[in-house]
């Protein structure tokens, strides 16, 4: 089931006037999440992709963009058949960690390259990091780190914490308290998928906590924030930006005014590039582009940037290549740990109201050149 | 078309397909025919239960999720070189297909013997939400257990091994899958023609009359949903070798309706149901995804065209009857 | 633990299960008037949600969004009654389950196409935000109370109906004997439309409710279907008294499991195990229940069709 973009076309009609500046045509395979409650997220990265890869004017790109349905055996599948069948040479666009715990061993072990533009689990930047592994967006500890910082530098000294009980929850909690020096009012898991607060909010009103630190994505964080405010708890609270993203927040509209949220990328970061990638995006897709969507933009201009220093089929030089990451990244300057994670500032952001909308500004960094916890374990 | 020659029809098409593909240079054709393949597999032995004994289980994704978290639990060990418990003996993992096929027939047997004992007490709608429950039990469980992933999983890098045989190489392991849904639907042929499945057939139509006969239903059933239990569960283990990967899904109440309806889609109680079902199943998940981002109407359009119009399955279509 | 923290609880608990109770009211009617199993009961619920949240963006008025999610909501549970259920009455449980199994995908890729894959916004009308000071000193949010005002008097609303109306009347008797009322002179065709889509009205307006506190997005819909089967088989089906004492039972014993367990484990393990073990146990507790009760009585507490 593919879904070819008129690339492919275009490719075509170039290769056969072939004036080649640049090297072998790259196959890409990207697998995301196109169908379902989580498909805003996949969407969002395919759009910033594409985006970047129109604008380069790139003819040597060929994409296979399929939809996972949010399923790991069907990501492994899709991984099968890009690999055997499609003979991709990169693969990307996995939105979810338990997906891509499931196709990037095996996609790297089998030599072709993933850029990932979301999912950072912890496994792939410690002991399971792989040359041909490069994560473009985070650790998926970093924004949780970011927000135990800016806690602390905030004065907060008597957090409530929570997240569902899943492992990307216990590793939210756990990269908070790494940074966060205060004391905890409570730690406490909710359960996947339960859109029912009354109960937490309750517990933190009992407790004496003077903030909340929560990381429910999707539509538990919304549910959440809509039952915090009709409370009247009123505790400041902190998050990382999965739950406050230009998605979400049109859905949580007031609820979620005032709240500080931690992100490596903000709409009003100022630089050339963002500028230009907020206002394309907005004009190509009649929508403010959210993190995600930078994400996708900044993996696809990491790959060209690697496509114009070197030839995909010659596997170490690509890889050096995409090691060097010299691209024009939103986040401005773009470096690569010794694990292929990203090295970069992560900002606080307040959520406001734009006229009609409500989005982020920046208001502060709660960590600068952060790195990750787990590249020590990594072995290259 | 007689439901022999249609079933021949297909078992030659599926020995054949392998053939097709590697003339085609397609290997990855094959992955997705051992897909369809072992998802076949996990509706027979719902068809078992279902078909035969007119158990309806919704909860049968709990056996195709213990088979496969007992390979992933047994492969995980052997390759982290990690014994599984060290006391006046020590129990390691392996990666040796038989002995997890056979920690897989076992494991979901004496859960299927357990979940039945208890569900077949109910009838009806009731045991359609009995089984449904122990399903979403064991899916909670798998989701909070952190020693095997919780719900990121457990990834086995090495496909398990056969004696004898590369299972990296996809025809080969295609093979295997193909010889052991052979053998669940020749257990299926088996059971139906003998004693054993004459009474439950007739249980399925009267329990009543079956208990005035001497026979007692609940212990056939029983044993009926305990078979069923384990060939749905080796599939379980085949599955989680096909994607080197297990993960709590494999408990959902959504992988059950989709069990389900291969086996409705392909026929009940039809001998090849599950296979067609599967198949066609696959079939259309591959190639109308390349049509539309919104493929999934034009799935659930289809199904509800199936279900209105072929009554009896696509199965019953063909040979032209209906339930059987 | 505080006694004031416990009696917030059980009022949570209450509001859970009047919702659940407007699920489970449908689909128990529908299962015990016709017979049908319907999976897509999940999808009306997420119509009116949808519908509300379209309405209330519109216009701006609460009222009017609850309006529109109950017209939808039975306008599509009419319309599916005639075209689609109305063939599967003397089916196979089975067939009901495939038919129904796709009018689910039919409705979620649906209002995906027609809504975007981003969920909605729909919120609180501000005349009923904040919280109120109850007796005892409870802070308790005064939209929860007027759910919990809604759904009580939607389940006196269906009594009369059911006891006092010559509808109900004819529900009670299409419950005991379909071929009956048939052969009575019963309009067996219009009487099954209007309880299909009462059902679904009842599904649409718990949509639209819950939305405005919880995340309106497609699939919302599935995870309360499953919820609703548990509620009506726990309470027997076909009974709306059952439904009822059935969802409340489930409301309250997920929220104080939820709350109780965690801290019952904390007795004896450490704080993060218990809490991980607490969670986990909580999560599967509602099963556990029905388990227990259809171990116990078959046919659930109040069950009328075996």
């Amino acid at each position: 089931m593919s879904l070819k973009s008129c690339l492919l076309a275009a490719s075509l009609a170039a290769l056969s006037t072939a004036t080649a500046a640049w090297a072998e045509p790259v196959k890409v395979g990207m697998i995301t999440t196109l169908s379902g409650g989580g498909a805003g997220l996949g969407l969002d990265v395919r759009d910033g992709f594409l985006l970047a890869v129109k604008q380069s004017g790139n003819t040597d790109i060929d994409m296979v963009i399929e939809d996972d349905q949010q399923k790991p055996d069907i990501a492994v599948q899709l991984a099968d058949k890009m690999i055997q069948s499609d003979k991709v040479d990169v693969l990307t666009g996995i939105i979810w960690s338990n997906l891509a715990m499931a196709v990037v061993p095996g996609a790297v072990a089998q030599g072709k390259f993933y850029l990932s533009p979301n999912a950072g689990p912890s496994q792939l930047a410690g002991a399971g990091c792989n040359p041909n592994y490069f994560n473009v967006a985070w650790q998926n500890d970093n924004l949780h780190e970011a927000a135990g910082a800016y806690a602390t530098s905030a004065g907060f000294a008597n957090s409530f914490i929570l997240a569902p009980n899943y492992p990307a929850g216990k590793d939210a909690l756990t990269g908070y308290k790494r940074m966060y020096q205060g004391a905890l009012a409570g730690e406490f898991y909710t359960q996947l998928g339960q859109t029912d607060y009354a109960a937490e909010i309750a517990q933190i009103r009992a407790s004496g906590a003077d903030s909340v630190f929560f990381f429910l994505p999707g539509g538990m964080g919304i549910s959440f924030l809509k039952q915090y405010a009709d409370s009247g708890v009123g505790l400041p609270v902190v998050g990382p930006a999965f739950s406050f993203d230009q998605g979400i927040l049109q859905a949580v509209g007031a609820a979620a005014l005032g709240v500080k949220n931690t992100s490596q990328w903000s709409k009003d970061i100022d630089n050339a590039t963002n500028t230009a990638f907020v206002e394309t995006f907005e004009a190509e897709y009649g929508r403010l582009p959210s993190l995600y969507a930078s994400q996708g933009f900044d993996t696809a201009n990491l790959l060209l940037s690697a496509m114009g220093k070197a030839d995909v089929t010659d596997t170490a030089a690509f890889r050096a290549a995409l090691k060097q990451a010299d691209f024009a990244s939103t986040r401005g300057d773009f470096r690569f740990n010794t694990n292929n994670h990203p090295i970069q500032d992560i900002y606080v952001r307040e959520v406001i109201r734009e006229g009609d909308v409500f989005t982020n500004k920046i208001i502060g960094t709660a960590l600068s050149d952060h790195g990750d916890a787990y590249a020590a374990e990594c072995k290259m | 078309m007689s439901e022999r020659g249609f079933n021949a029809l297909i078992a030659v098409g599926l020995i054949g397909f392998p053939l097709y593909a590697l003339w085609l240079d397609e290997p990855f054709l094959i992955t997705l025919a051992t897909r369809a393949v072992v998802l076949a597999l996990a509706g027979v032995g719902l068809n078992i239960a279902l078909g035969i004994g007119g158990l309806v289980s919704l909860g049968h994704a709990v056996f195709f999720g213990i088979g496969g978290y007992a390979m992933g639990i047994l492969a995980s060990h052997a390759q982290a070189f990690d014994p599984i418990w060290q006391g006046a003996f020590t129990v390691t993992g392996t990666k040796s297909m038989p002995v997890i096929w056979l920690v897989a027939l076992a494991a979901s047997g004496l859960a299927a013997l357990a979940i039945g004992a208890l569900s077949l007490r109910t009838a009806g709608v009731y045991f359609i939400m009995i089984t449904l429950a122990f399903g979403q039990m064991f899916f909670y469980f798998a989701i909070s257990w952190p020693a095997y992933g919780g719900e990121d999983g457990l990834s086995i890098y090495v496909r398990n091994g056969f004696p004898g045989m590369n299972t990296l190489v996809p025809v080969q392991f295609y093979g295997l899958c193909l010889v052991l849904l052979f053998a669940g639907l020749a257990l299926h042929w088996q059971i139906a023609r003998s004693q054993f499945g004459l009474a439950l057939n007739a249980a399925r139509q009267s329990a009543v009359r079956v208990e005035t006969v001497g026979l007692a239903p609940y212990r056939l059933r029983l044993i009926a949903f305990a078979i069923s239990g384990m060939v749905t569960g080796l599939a379980g283990a085949l599955f989680a070798d096909l994607n080197r990967f297990v993960s709590p899904t494999m408990f959902s109440w959504q992988m059950s309706g989709e069990i389900m309806v291969f086996v409705i889609l392909g026929g009940v109680a039809r001998l090849f149901g599950p296979v067609v079902g599967a198949v066609l199943f696959i079939t259309l998940e591959h190639l109308l995804g390349g049509i539309s981002e919104y493929w999934l109407i034009w799935l659930g359009a289809l199904l509800l065209g199936v279900v209105l119009f072929a009554p009896g399955g696509i199965v019953g279509l063909v040979t032209r009857r209906g339930h059987g | 633990m505080s006694l004031i923290l416990l009696a917030e609880q059980v009022l949570n608990g209450l509001q859970f299960g009047v919702m659940l109770f407007l699920m489970a009211a449908g689909l128990t009617l529908v299962f015990g008037v016709m017979g049908l199993i319907n999976l897509a009961h999940g999808s009306l619920y997420m119509v009116g949600a949808f519908a509300a949240a379209a309405v209330a963006g519109a216009t701006g008025s609460f009222l009017l969004a609850l309006v529109a999610a109950l017209a939808a909501a039975a306008a599509a549970g009419a319309l599916v009654e005639v075209l689609v259920i109305r063939r599967l009455y003397g089916r196979d449980h089975l067939d009901q389950v495939l038919a129904t199994f796709a009018l689910i995908l039919i409705f979620s890729e649906g209002t995906r196409w027609l809504f975007g894959s981003f969920p909605l916004y729909l919120n609180i009308p501000a005349w009923l935000s904040g919280p109120v000071l109850l007796p005892g000193g409870i802070q308790y949010p005064a939209y929860r109370l007027a759910l919990i005002g809604v759904g009580l008097a939607v389940a006196l609303g269906l009594h009369l109906l059911i006891g006092h109306t010559r509808v109900g009347i004819r529900i009670r008797a299409g419950e005991a004997d379909r071929e009956m009322i048939a052969a009575l002179g019963v309009d067996i065709s219009r009487l099954y439309t209007f309880v299909f889509a009462l059902g679904a009205a009842l599904a649409g307006l718990a949509g639209a409710l819950v939305g405005a506190i919880q995340s309106v997005q497609v699939g919302m819909g599935e995870p309360v279907l499953i919820l609703a089967f548990v509620v009506i088989v726990i309470g027997g089906i076909g009974s709306i008294k059952g439904a009822l004492i059935g969802a409340l039972l489930v409301g309250v014993t997920d929220t104080l499991g939820g709350l109780l367990l965690p801290r019952l484990f904390g007795l004896v393990l450490d704080p993060s195990a218990a809490a991980s073990v607490g969670s986990a146990l909580a999560a599967m507790l509602i099963y556990l229940l029905m388990a227990a009760v259809l171990v116990w009585r078959p046919s659930g507490l109040f069950g009328v069709r075996a």
